[in-house]
């Protein structure tokens, strides 16, 4: 288990490398100036364009500009944007923000999607097996910006019972809609997920035996089905999180939510490679750590799975 | 044994037919179907049998021919849909379990009857040890605490000869041999000292010298224990050591019901007359083996009058019209066969 994990680290490090040096070039090969349209009305200087061009080593190489970027992340420095403003900052305000918000969602759609999958799987084809089939194929079907407006409208604004925006604190309460918006899809992925796995071992043999031992039958589903129809759901959530990380640009927009979805699109607009880069290179970290987090997990979850 | 089941033993047959019965366990003309897309298949098809404390009934029958089902119907984990009971009664001291509330019919799985599955590694959940399955029906059907619930358990593994029980408490079923898993299951049923047990072909899933020792085992822990035993087998050569009774299905019906010695010496019943001659003989070896001609009939259509019909070796016309009843042939057999005296006084 030790050596497992000591292998799984050190793997992570030429797929970070990879990952984030993908990025980097991607990041740069965008065409356009970073400094065009920042001086105004008129071109900028040569002598502003000049400085900053070697400042930030924007005529050397790329695999150099790489290098030099890893070099100071590695010490804990994203470094600065153009203007001047430390990206690090930028990080700790924005991220902190979007990791609340996705948390939210990811609970949100745990709760509800899986309470909704296991009632269905257990009891197929019944009202609420329809109901839940549709209504999950709509939040599948609506675009995340769709759901947002209507919920912001319907709850915030005609009927009062939410706030409209997130305010600068973001607390959790505040985050309920938005984060229930930005989890719509999954959860109804994840109900559709539990409702097949439940219904697959519904069927099951060693849920028979249990039926057969006399145990009650919240023991028989709480048990020893949920345990078995877990592994795909577990899954699901792991992976999830760094996408709704990823995917809150709208629903941080719409709410106006402070965090990284924001940040990453107005850098990319401006052209501030850095900042994007940075940002982007957390996102992998939490990718690649919640991946292990949910290899480690399938042990714990079903003993059959064991380390070499 | 708990005290519900004591009271249920007083009272005389709760069956709706007046009939007092001293029967343990009774199964009284159940009638299973399986409504498919493909239509309905009359899976069982009015069986009748009965266990004593103490007595082993073999139940013999090709897959298909309804035994398992049965048995699933006894222990109420008949999956339905597709499967639906359309008639019956299965009795356990008398009272109609199929018409009991789901609390008062859990309550006898696992105490009043238990079962064994025909392969444990499925039937065993694969993500918890076998030590915490054994001893989950004694937390919660016992409310014992978890240490005493283990010290149990422990014996138990102990009674089924599973060396170093105490080490194998926490170990988990793949981590065990077939044999091992078997015994396991065995453990397991007969934790809460069931009065009737159904073993589901326990030892179809293992290999020849296994068997022998699963069998050897079920039959010493029921002499023991006194209890009823419902072997579920199409193994002719299992059932000879260890059954007193057999009861022979065939489409969803029993054909034949004997004592197990007069069974084997005089079948009553053609086929069941075919499966003896398909036993492998050591005195006739080289030559081809003797099978019963054709297939199992589809339940979803099964033939008129004798189901048998079609495959049996000396099938007169009427056959082909009427069903024939089972009909007690002496003292204690029964043939569903018309011409079942001819069959028994053969040669």
């Amino acid at each position: 288990m030790g050596r497992y994990l000591l292998r799984r680290l050190l793997q992570l490090i030429p797929v970070f490398i990879g990952t984030t040096f993908f990025i980097f070039v991607l990041v740069w090969a965008v065409p356009g100036d970073p400094f065009a349209g920042k001086c105004g009305d008129r071109r900028c200087p040569d002598a502003y364009v000049d400085f900053m061009t070697d400042k930030y080593k924007l005529d050397q190489n790329i695999f150099v500009q790489y290098g030099s970027y890893m070099k100071n992340l590695l010490q804990g420095d994203f470094g600065e944007t153009f203007g001047g403003r430390s990206i690090n900052e930028i990080v700790v305000n924005a991220y902190p923000n979007t990791l609340k918000l996705a948390l939210v969602a990811l609970a949100v759609e745990a709760l509800i999607g899986l309470t909704a999958g296991v009632l269905t799987g257990l009891k197929r084809n019944g009202f609420l097996d329809n109901l839940v089939l549709v209504s999950t194929l709509f939040l599948i079907a609506l675009p995340t910006f769709v759901t947002g407006f209507v919920l912001q409208w319907l709850l915030g604004v005609k009927w009062g019972i939410a706030p409209v925006t997130v305010s600068s604190d973001v607390s959790f309460t505040e985050l309920l809609v938005p984060g229930f918006v930005l989890g719509s899809t999954s959860m109804a992925y994840i109900a559709r997920l539990a409702r097949t796995s439940i219904a697959e071992n519904r069927r099951g043999d060693y849920v028979r035996t249990a039926i057969a031992k006399g145990l009650p039958m919240r023991r028989v589903v709480g048990v020893h089905l949920l345990r078995n129809s877990m592994i795909p759901v577990i899954t699901f959530l792991g992976t999830d999180l760094g996408a709704l990380m990823g995917g809150s640009v709208v629903t941080e927009g719409i709410f106006n939510i402070n965090g990284i979805g924001r940040e990453v699109f107005r850098a990319i607009i401006t052209k501030e490679g850095a900042t994007v880069v940075s940002i982007v290179v957390i996102l992998v970290l939490v990718y690649l750590l919640m991946n292990l987090l949910i290899d480690l997990l399938y042990a714990a979850l079903d003993p059959r799975i064991r380390y070499e | 044994m708990s005290d519900i089941l004591v009271s249920e033993r007083s009272e005389p047959g709760a069956d709706g037919s007046g009939r007092p019965s001293g029967r343990l366990l009774e199964v009284d003309d159940l009638r299973v179907e399986f409504r498919t897309r493909d239509g309905v298949a009359k899976v069982i098809n009015g069986v009748t049998y009965h266990v004593d404390a103490g007595e082993t009934l073999a139940v013999l029958g090709e897959s298909g021919s309804g035994k398992s089902v049965t048995a699933q119907t006894i222990m109420g984990i008949l999956d339905t849909p597709p499967g639906f009971v359309t008639g019956g009664q299965v009795r356990f001291h008398g009272k109609d379990m199929l018409t009991m509330s789901a609390e008062e019919r859990r309550r006898i799985r696992g105490e009043g009857i238990a079962m064994i599955f025909q392969d444990a590694l499925s039937a065993l959940n694969p993500v918890f040890t076998v030590g915490f399955q054994i001893a989950e029906q004694f937390r919660i059907r016992r409310g014992m605490s978890r240490s005493d619930a283990k010290k149990r358990s422990i014996e138990m593994l102990d009674l089924v000869k599973i060396p170093n029980a105490k080490g194998r408490f926490n170990a988990y079923p793949h981590q065990f041999s077939g044999g091992m898993r078997q015994r396991a299951m065995i453990a397991m049923s007969l934790a809460l000292d069931p009065e009737v047990l159904i073993a589901d072909e326990p030892t179809t899933a293992l290999d020849v010298t296994v068997q022998a020792q699963i069998m050897d085992l079920l039959a010493e822990l029921q002499r023991e224990r006194q209890m009823g035993l419902i072997l579920i087998t199409h193994d002719l050569g299992v059932v000879a050591d260890v059954a007193d009774r057999i009861a022979v299905m065939y489409a969803g019906r029993i054909v034949e019901e004997a004592d197990v010695h007069e069974l084997y010496e005089k079948p009553g019943h053609p086929y069941t007359l075919g499966l003896l001659n398909s036993i492998p003989r050591i005195d006739e070896k080289g030559q081809q083996l003797r099978t019963i001609k054709g297939l199992p009939p589809s339940l979803l259509n099964i033939p008129s009058g004798c189901p048998f019909h079609p495959r049996c070796p000396m099938v007169q016309p009427v056959c082909r019209e009427k069903v024939p009843p089972l009909l007690q042939l002496g003292g204690t057999r029964a043939s569903a066969c018309h011409f079942a005296e001819e069959v028994v006084n053969r040669d």
